[in-house]
C-alpha cells in the first residue's frame, strides 16, 4: 500500500516535471552555455559566462529576437564543466535532450571541446566553441570529413603554428627553438607539432622537444635538458595557468633564452600570476585590445563598464559567436535546430569584434587573421598582424 | 657531469617535499592502520594558508610557516575527531571511504571560495648562484634543508622522546597499550597534528617553490606521497623519507635521459618491479597473520 502510494507520488512529480520542461519551448530561444567555471582554467570560463550574459542582455534589451513577427527573448542556461572531458560531454547531453537548446556556445579548450562536439554531433544540434583551436574538434572521428553541426569562431592551430614558426624565423630570426608542452592535452600537442613542422621545413631547428602532463608542477627536469641544447628561443604553447611557472622555473634554474607563446596565454591571469617575469615576451592571439575596429571598440568599452577588466580573446571570440548565432536566427525565421544549422551553414562571411571571418561551405572553420601581441610592462600590445 | 648534478638538485627539491607529504601517510598508517586520503588536500590547505597569510597579514616567512604548520595541524586533529574517531571500531574501508569524502570537502570547500589560481608572493629573496653551468638557487636550498631540519626534528622526537615512545608502543600493540596507561586518544590527537602539520609545511614550500597554487593541487602530489610512502614501506617512518627521496629521483632522472614522455611510464614500472622485489616497502617488515 505505502509503496504504491509512493509510487504514484513519483509518477505525478515526474509527469509534472515533463509538463514544466516542454511548456516554456516555444516563447523563448534557449542557448546552452558550456564553461569551465571551475577546474584548471576557470578565467576562461568567467570571461565566456560573462559575453555570454553580455551578448544576451544586449538582444533582450533590444526586445529579443524577431522570428516570424513575434519577439523572442534569448534565455541562457549555462553549465559548469569543471574542467573535465567527461563533464564537458553530459553537460552538453544535459543540455540537448533535458533543456532542449536551440544551440550550444563552448567549451572552450580543445580537450572538453572534443567530446562535448561528438554529443553535439550526434544529437544534431549546433555547437560552436569560441577557443577551440585544434582542427579534430570540427572534424569526423571515423571519416575525417567535417562534421555536420559543429562550428568555431577562431582560426585552428595548423595556421597559428604556421604564424608562429614563421614569425620567430623572420621577425626574431632565430633559428634554434626548444618546445615544453603538456603532452596530455589536445591543443598543446597539436600546436607543438605543428610548429615544429613548419620550423624545421622553413630552415630552423628545435633542438629540444620536452613533453610533461597535466597538473604538473614541476618542470626543472625537461628545463635543465632544455638549457643543455642551448636554444635562442623557447615556445610554450601551454595554458595561462602552468605558463608563468615553467618561466619562472627556467629563470631560476639560470635559463635567459626568451619565450613565445600561443593564443592559451592571452588572459588578464597570467600577469597576475606571473608579474613582470613574462615581460617583453610574444604570443600569438584572436585580436588585439588595444588596436580595433569601431565595433570592437564599443564591445571592449561595454564590457568594461559591465565587468571591471578589459575582455581577453575568450570573451570577444564568445560575443562572435552570439553574433553569428542570431544573424542565423534571423535568417533561419523559426525556433529550430536544423533551420539554424542551416541557416549558420550559409553564412560566407561575418564581421565581428575579433575581425572578418570567411566561412567555405561545408566547413566549421573561419578563415581569419591573428595577430602577435607583446606583454609591455605587464600590458597586451599589438605587434603585429598576421594574414592567413 | 654538471648536468647530472644540476638534475640532482632537482630530485632533492622533489624529493624533499615528496617526503615530507609522505611521512604524514605513514605516521597515520602506523598507528590506526588506515590511509588517510584527505592528506594530500590538507597539504593544499597548507598552501593556500600560506598565501593567505602572506597575501592578507602580509607576513614574512617564518611567522608564515609556523602559522601554516599550526593551522594544518589545528585542521588535522579537528578533522581526526570529527571524521575518524567515531569510526575507530568500524571496518577499516569505512575510514578510508570517509577520508576520501573529506579530501572532497576540502578541495570544493575552497573551490569555492575562489577557483581562480593564485600567486603565493616570494617570501624570501631569490637569489641564484651559478657554479660553471650549475645553477643554484636560494629557494632550491631553503627546500631541501628545511625539509631536512623537520624530518630530523620528527625522527628526534618519534626516536627520543616519551610521546614518540607511545606512538610505537601504539603501533606495535592497540589493546595491551591502553592498558599500560597510555593515553591513547591524546597520542592520536598528536600523531595527526604532526603528521599534517608536516604536510602544511611541504603545502607552503610547494607553494613557494611552484608559486601557482589551485585547490587540485592536491590530488596528485598526494597520490605521489603515497606511493614513496609504501615504497618505503608504509608504517615506518624512515621508510618514508627514503620512499620519497626515490620517487622524485625516479621522475627527475627519467626525464632526465629519457624522452620525457614516457616519464610516468618508466618511473612506474621501475617502483613496481620495486614492489615485485620487495613487497613491504624498502623498510617496511611483513605482518605474518596470527592466528
Amino acid at each position: 500500500m505505502k509503496k504504491s502510494a509512493i509510487f504514484i507520488i513519483l509518477l505525478v512529480i515526474l509527469s509534472l516535471g515533463i509538463c514544466g520542461c516542454s511548456k516554456d519551448d516555444s516563447s523563448q530561444i534557449k542557448i546552452g552555455v558550456i564553461a569551465e567555471l571551475t577546474g584548471d582554467i576557470p578565467a576562461v570560463g568567467a570571461s565566456c559566462k560573462n559575453a555570454a550574459e553580455m551578448a544576451a542582455a544586449e538582444i533582450n534589451d533590444a526586445g529579443g529576437i524577431h522570428l516570424g513577427g513575434k519577439k523572442y527573448p534569448v534565455k541562457l542556461i549555462i553549465e559548469d564543466n569543471a574542467g573535465k572531458a567527461d563533464q564537458s560531454a553530459s553537460s552538453a547531453q544535459k543540455l540537448i535532450t533535458q533543456n532542449k537548446v536551440v544551440a550550444i556556445v563552448g567549451p572552450n579548450a580543445s580537450r572538453y571541446a572534443l567530446p562535448a562536439a561528438e554529443i553535439a554531433e550526434s544529437g544534431k544540434v549546433v555547437l560552436i566553441t569560441p577557443w577551440s583551436t585544434a582542427p579534430k574538434t570540427t572534424l569526423d572521428s571515423k571519416t575525417g570529413a567535417p562534421k555536420k553541426y559543429i562550428f568555431r569562431s577562431c582560426f585552428i592551430d595548423p595556421f597559428q603554428g604556421r604564424v608562429l614558426a614563421k614569425f620567430v624565423l623572420d621577425n626574431l630570426k632565430v633559428k634554434k627553438a626548444a618546445v615544453l608542452y603538456d603532452v596530455a592535452s589536445e591543443y598543446n600537442k597539436g600546436i607543438a607539432e605543428i610548429f615544429k613542422e613548419v620550423y624545421e621545413q622553413n630552415g630552423g631547428k628545435v633542438v629540444a622537444f620536452e613533453t610533461y602532463t597535466t597538473n604538473d608542477k614541476d618542470f626543472s627536469s625537461q628545463l635543465t635538458k632544455i638549457k643543455q641544447t642551448a636554444p635562442d628561443i623557447i615556445f610554450l604553447p601551454n595554458y595561462y595557468s602552468e605558463v608563468p611557472l615553467q618561466i619562472q622555473q627556467a629563470k631560476r634554474l639560470g635559463i635567459t633564452t626568451p619565450f613565445i607563446g600561443s593564443d592559451s596565454w592571452g588572459s588578464e591571469e597570467l600577469i597576475k600570476l606571473c608579474g613582470k617575469d613574462c615581460n617583453d615576451y610574444y604570443f600569438s592571439t584572436h585580436y588585439a585590445a588595444d588596436a580595433s575596429t569601431a565595433a570592437t571598440k564599443k564591445f571592449i568599452e561595454d564590457y568594461k563598464a559591465k565587468y571591471g577588466t578589459t575582455p581577453d580573446d575568450v570573451a570577444a571570440l564568445t560575443y562572435d559567436f552570439f553574433g553569428l548565432i542570431f544573424q542565423a536566427l534571423k535568417t533561419a525565421g523559426k525556433n529550430d535546430r536544423q533551420a539554424v544549422r542551416d541557416a549558420l551553414a550559409k553564412i560566407p562571411q561575418y564581421e565581428g569584434v575579433t575581425g572578418n571571418m570567411q566561412f567555405k561551405e561545408g566547413s566549421g572553420d573561419p578563415v581569419k587573421s591573428a595577430v602577435i601581441l607583446k606583454i609591455k610592462d605587464g600590458k597586451f600590445t599589438w605587434f603585429a598582424n598576421a594574414k592567413p | 657531469m654538471a648536468y647530472l648534478f644540476q638534475q640532482a638538485l632537482n630530485a632533492l627539491q622533489l624529493g624533499s617535499i615528496y617526503a615530507l607529504i609522505a611521512l604524514g601517510y605513514t605516521m597515520v598508517y602506523g598507528i590506526l592502520t588506515m590511509i588517510n586520503f584527505a592528506h594530500g588536500d590538507l597539504f593544499m590547505v597548507g598552501a593556500f594558508f600560506c598565501f593567505l597569510l602572506a597575501v592578507y597579514l602580509e607576513l614574512s616567512f617564518v611567522p608564515t610557516l609556523l602559522f601554516t604548520i599550526l593551522g594544518v595541524a589545528m585542521l588535522g586533529v579537528v578533522i581526526e575527531r570529527l571524521a575518524y574517531k567515531p569510526l575507530r571500531n568500524a571496518p577499516r574501508v569505512s575510514a578510508i571511504i570517509t577520508a576520501l569524502g573529506v579530501g572532497l570537502f576540502l578541495e570544493n570547500f575552497t573551490l569555492a571560495l575562489s577557483p581562480y589560481p593564485k600567486h603565493i608572493p616570494a617570501l624570501i629573496e631569490h637569489t641564484t648562484w651559478t657554479i660553471g653551468t650549475v645553477s643554484i638557487s636560494s629557494l632550491q636550498i631553503l627546500v631541501i634543508v628545511l625539509s631536512l631540519v623537520l624530518m630530523l626534528i620528527l625522527d628526534f622526537v618519534v626516536q627520543r622522546t616519551k610521546a614518540g615512545m607511545a606512538m610505537r608502543a601504539i603501533s606495535w600493540d592497540k589493546t595491551i597499550v591502553p592498558l599500560m596507561g597510555v593515553p591513547v586518544n591524546k597520542i592520536i590527537s598528536l600523531t595527526f597534528a604532526i603528521g599534517t602539520g608536516l604536510g602544511g609545511a611541504a603545502g607552503m614550500m610547494y607553494g613557494l617553490a611552484y608559486p601557482v597554487i589551485d585547490p587540485y593541487m592536491g590530488i596528485m602530489v598526494g597520490w605521489k606521497a603515497f606511493i614513496s610512502a609504501v615504497v618505503g614501506g608504509i608504517g615506518n617512518i624512515r621508510g618514508a623519507m627514503i620512499g620519497g627521496f626515490i620517487l622524485g629521483a625516479v621522475e627527475i632522472m627519467v626525464a632526465a635521459f629519457f624522452p620525457s614522455t614516457y616519464r610516468d611510464f618508466v618511473a612506474f614500472t621501475l617502483l613496481f618491479i620495486l614492489l615485485i622485489v620487495r613487497p613491504y616497502g624498502i623498510l617496511g617488515k611483513p605482518h605474518p597473520q596470527k592466528v
